[in-house]
């Protein structure tokens, strides 16, 4: 029977964990994948550069033209893809275990909605005046407060799974039409960025503000959520049985719902409200390993990473010259896929 | 001798209490079952046992120590419940789920020692379902179901295990089934079983100690054999009934009366005798 | 009892439809607004009046109109109280055809308009419908207002995309894409009107049926209707009346949702009732929230989309926390 499994313990740390080789593989195997569309992808655009000569330049030893290409406009487009790919993605997973509907998303419930909100705000009301690099701040901060109100709203005994999408919904319909006017009343060239930010767009991200900006938010919150893997597996198996194991569910669940926020306000401060990818990348995910979410983790942030890097590549491929915002490409295809979701569980309550 | 106990306690939706100063104690090692009709407290009684509703007076008390003053994954590693009819996420296996078990017993450094693992082969075995253990949750028929949570609830290791109504939805032949594998729990290792049931006649069967709840108190409790007649019955359920005995144990079997058909019955074997009478149907 | 009501409903109807036409950027005193239609003079004023104020307050009140009971006539088919033109995706499923049209086949004109809004009203209603009553246990208000929901991401990305790629639309659909009733003219309406004019007929005919359906598909079906043809009627009904709405002013949300249910607590369960009352509030709501629009941030004015949904927030959430939960 634990063939499948591999028992990792020491005595003497007192740790022990148990790991479904399946997972190692499917991980590993994910790992090399998106190593490879990275490279592939900081090849392609309107000049081509082979992947070996990528890497030289990632070794320091290109041509110069190459060097400024890659180092200057490409790769850190392919780095922003992957770190906001991932952490939308482990932001839905966290969300669907907790919400125990696969149909819950970050997007789906209006925290992408927020962020969005908060960094248009941000936009319209400092356009100029504040420094850019603390727009994060703002899209962070406008994911917390409409998390806060769709739990606040949710909140009668606990939070009900249910009534926090349903409610999600109509804020972030109220959300997005707020955002619409501040751009239809502000200036033209603020409108246009703030209407790219809505759709999400990794365009024209730089090395030192953007993806190291992102790094550490991604890198700390993710392995935070790690640590959680027990709390969204026992919470998973429904709020009787959570609490009768030992599980303090309403504690955990504030925790896990605060990780989920932040991963997907950091992600949509860089990349604006991408859609989607939270709902679709921790599916495939736990086709692939199952359901215990200390694999779902690894596998779909990968998954995320690898969808918004392929997306993006179309985007910015497919329509040369123009440069289409990456989030209308994932809506393109998420939305058919969340259709066909709601097909798959049709029979489900 | 009691593992479980209930003082004084209160509970309340809104302004209707659903129990007011009730006092139980849950006998150590024995099956209990909690008998009532639909909406007298039973489950809700049981719920706040197990600590999943909050009383407004009085408290629980397991091992003589006040279940508040536990934290909760102490209770947790003394006391398993199995509410009704749980729900699993798609795809999760038998093994994940009864994994899940050994949750108050693990921390974020020790997620898998050797004592967990053991502990769950064995809980596998006792429920016969070791060779389904790869297998997802929700393939399973639905007494396989309930086999695998009631595997859950015994990797948790508890002394206590209360499960609520743990047959409904279940044919008969899966309620025999998974009422043998908890009496075999008490048997063999003498755990303390509490548990809701609807059907009068196994809860007599199984129970060695039968609850009968009514409007928020408890009408009778004791041995089956003790406590169970046509008049409780009627008191309960209001429902008439005769009580025989059941031809393999000897407990309670309760034949319940009707009214419709008993009529009908009864003016037909009049019928029979020839005193066919108009008002008949009217005196029965 | 329920007549006089509705007489004093209409009345005010016409009382701020009034208003509407008076009162804005420039205040117009209300005998100058008579004596425009018993001589017209052609001054600045009365050109006001017979060119922005009359258009503008006519369409409020029919979009208003035909989004209320669209909305009501959803609710009822889906036995969802948060179904609506706009939380099931159809209005933003009109909205993009009409941009789409606009700038792939450089469509114009409120006729064609009207048509192709129809169209991607009655696909994506259509899709959203069927996907939210697929399974075992039928239509149930989660699956719905989920399809609904991803419909209107997918379409709202979609028109973004459009807007961002291509420059030279972009002012012009901005201000569609919330919901205006602002700078139309006659034409426009007169171009939507038989549409809705239908739509809301075959709507008021529903509306026994519709009191039958409201007890669900079995029992409908076990009373001897036949429950397909009344709900594609139904549907036909929303698509002409939302379509039409979305036509000419955008898409307006909330109004839907909202009006349905104060009706409801008004009138009680008998749609004979529901469907006129939920007209006549619509239509005041919409021509109220739209005169209101003209004082938040004069003198700009806020689209009377973003006052509706701001307005419809609340009470969305009051019916989501209340939660029937089947």
């Amino acid at each position: 029977m634990m063939s499948k499994y591999k028992s990792l313990r020491s005595e003497r740390a007192g740790f022990s964990v148990l790991v479904e080789k399946k997972t190692v593989w499917i991980t590993l195997i994910l790992l090399i994948l998106c190593a490879a569309v990275m490279v592939i992808s900081t090849g392609l655009g309107s000049k081509w550069i082979s992947p070996m000569s990528v890497i030289k330049v990632l070794m320091g030893e290109g041509e110069p033209m190459h060097q400024v290409i890659v180092e200057k406009l490409r790769l850190p487009r392919v780095i922003t893809a992957v770190l906001v790919g991932a952490s939308l993605a482990v932001a839905g997973a966290v969300l669907q275990g907790i919400i125990r509907n696969p149909l819950a998303s970050p997007d789906v419930a209006g925290i992408t909605e927020g962020a969005s909100f908060g960094a248009v705000l941000f936009i319209f009301l400092f356009g100029g005046t504040v420094p850019i690099h603390w727009m994060p701040l703002a899209s962070i901060l406008g994911a917390i407060v409409v998390t806060g109100l769709l739990y606040v709203l949710s909140w009668k005994k606990g939070v009900d799974p249910l009534k926090l999408v349903l409610i999600g919904i109509g804020l972030s319909a109220a959300i997005k039409s707020v955002s619409y006017m501040l751009i239809i009343a502000g200036p033209m060239q603020l409108a246009e960025r703030s209407l790219t930010f809505m759709t999400g767009s990794i365009y024209g991200v730089s090395m030192d503000k953007d993806v190291l900006t992102l790094l550490p938010w991604t890198a700390v919150l993710l392995g935070l959520t790690w640590l959680q893997a027990r709390s969204v597996n026992i919470q998973a198996l429904g709020d009787d049985v959570a609490q009768s194991a030992g599980a303090r569910v309403q504690r955990q669940r504030l925790v896990l719902i605060a990780l989920s926020v932040a991963l997907a306000g950091a992600a949509v401060a860089i990349g604006g409200a991408i859609a989607f990818i939270g709902l679709m990348a921790p599916h495939m995910a736990r086709k692939l390993v199952g359901s215990s979410f200390g694999s779902v983790l690894p596998v779909s942030a990968l998954l995320g990473a690898l969808i918004l890097l392929l997306a993006d590549l179309a985007a910015r491929t497919l329509f040369l010259p123009r440069d289409v915002p990456a989030g209308v490409l994932t809506a393109a295809i998420g939305a058919p896929f969340f259709m066909y979701l709601l097909y798959r569980n049709r029979n489900r309550n | 001798m009691s593992s479980l106990e209930v003082r004084e306690l209160g509970l309340s939706y809104g302004d209707t209490y659903i129990f007011e100063n009730l006092n139980l104690s849950i006998p150590k090692g024995k099956i209990t079952v909690f008998i009532g009709s639909n909406g007298c407290g039973k489950s809700t009684l049981l719920r706040s046992m197990a600590r999943l509703l909050k009383p407004q007076k009085g408290s629980v008390f397991l091992d003589s120590r006040e279940i508040t003053s536990m934290s909760t994954k102490e209770v947790a590693r003394k006391m398993a419940i199995l509410p009704q009819g749980p729900t699993t996420p798609e795809g999760l296996t038998v093994l994940q789920l009864v994994k899940q078990g050994r949750y108050p017993y693990q921390s974020w450094l020790k997620m898998w020692s050797k004592e967990d693992e053991d502990i769950v082969q064995k809980a596998l075995e006792a429920t016969g379902m070791t060779d389904l253990a790869e297998r997802t949750v929700d393939s399973l028929s639905g007494g396989q179901r309930q086999r695998a949570w009631i595997a859950m609830t015994l990797a948790q290791e508890t002394p206590v295990i209360l499960l609520d109504e743990p047959t409904t939805y279940l044919d008969l032949t899966h309620q025999i089934e998974v009422l043998d594998l908890l009496y075999e729990m008490n048997v063999r290792d003498n755990r303390t079983i509490v548990m809701v049931l609807h059907d009068i006649n196994l809860a007599c069967r199984y129970a060695d100690h039968i609850v009968a709840v009514r409007e928020g108190h408890i009408e009778a409790q004791g041995q089956p054999e003790e406590v169970v007649d046509a008049e409780l019955i009627e008191r309960v359920f209001r429902l008439k009934c005769e009580i025989i005995p059941d031809p393999l144990y000897g407990t309670p079997l309760c034949i319940p009366h009707d009214n419709s058909r008993l009529r009908a019955a009864k003016a037909a074997a009049r019928a029979d005798k020839g005193t066919k009478r108009a008002d008949a149907f009217v005196t029965v | 009892m329920k007549v006089i009501y509705l007489s004093i409903l209409l009345a005010a109807l016409a009382g701020v439809v009034v208003c509407s036409v008076a009162f804005g950027v420039t205040n117009i005193p209300f005998h100058n607004v008579l004596e425009s239609f018993l001589h017209y003079n052609g001054s600045n004023e009365h050109l006001i009046i017979q060119t922005t104020r009359v258009p503008r307050a006519l369409i409020a009140a029919s979009v208003g109109a035909c989004l209320a009971v669209a909305g009501a006539v959803m609710q009822v088919m889906t036995r969802n109280p948060i179904a609506s033109p706009s939380t099931l995706g159809v209005n933003s499923g009109a909205t993009f055809f009409i941009i789409l049209s606009a700038w792939w086949l450089g469509l114009s004109g409120q006729q064609s308009f009207t048509w192709v809004a129809l169209i991607g009203a009655a696909l994506s209603g259509g899709l959203v419908f069927f996907m939210g009553s697929i399974g075992r246990d039928g239509m149930t208000p989660v699956k719905i207002t989920l399809a609904g929901a991803a419909m209107t991401a997918f379409f709202a990305s979609l028109t973004q995309g459009l807007m961002l790629t291509d420059g030279k639309m972009f002012d012009q659909i901005l201000v569609w894409l919330v919901g205006s009733v602002a700078g139309r003219d006659m034409a426009q309406l007169q171009a939507v009107w038989p549409y809705m004019t239908v739509g809301m007929l075959i709507a008021l005919l529903l509306s026994r049926h519709l009191n039958v359906l409201a007890m669900g598909d079995d029992m409908a079906q076990g009373l001897g209707q036949r429950t397909a043809y009344i709900k594609l009627s139904g549907a036909v009904a929303v698509i002409l009346l939302a379509g039409g709405s979305v036509a000419v002013a955008g898409p307006i949300a909330f109004v839907g949702i909202i009006i349905p249910h104060i009706v409801r607590y008004l009138v009680g369960s008998d749609y004979r009732w529901i469907l006129p009352y939920s007209a006549v509030l619509g239509a005041i709501l919409l021509v109220s929230a739209d005169l209101g629009s003209r004082y938040i941030a004069m003198p700009k004015e806020v689209p009377v989309g973003v006052m509706t949904a701001i307005l419809g927030v609340p009470f969305f959430v009051y019916i989501a926390r209340k939660g029937r939960r089947t």
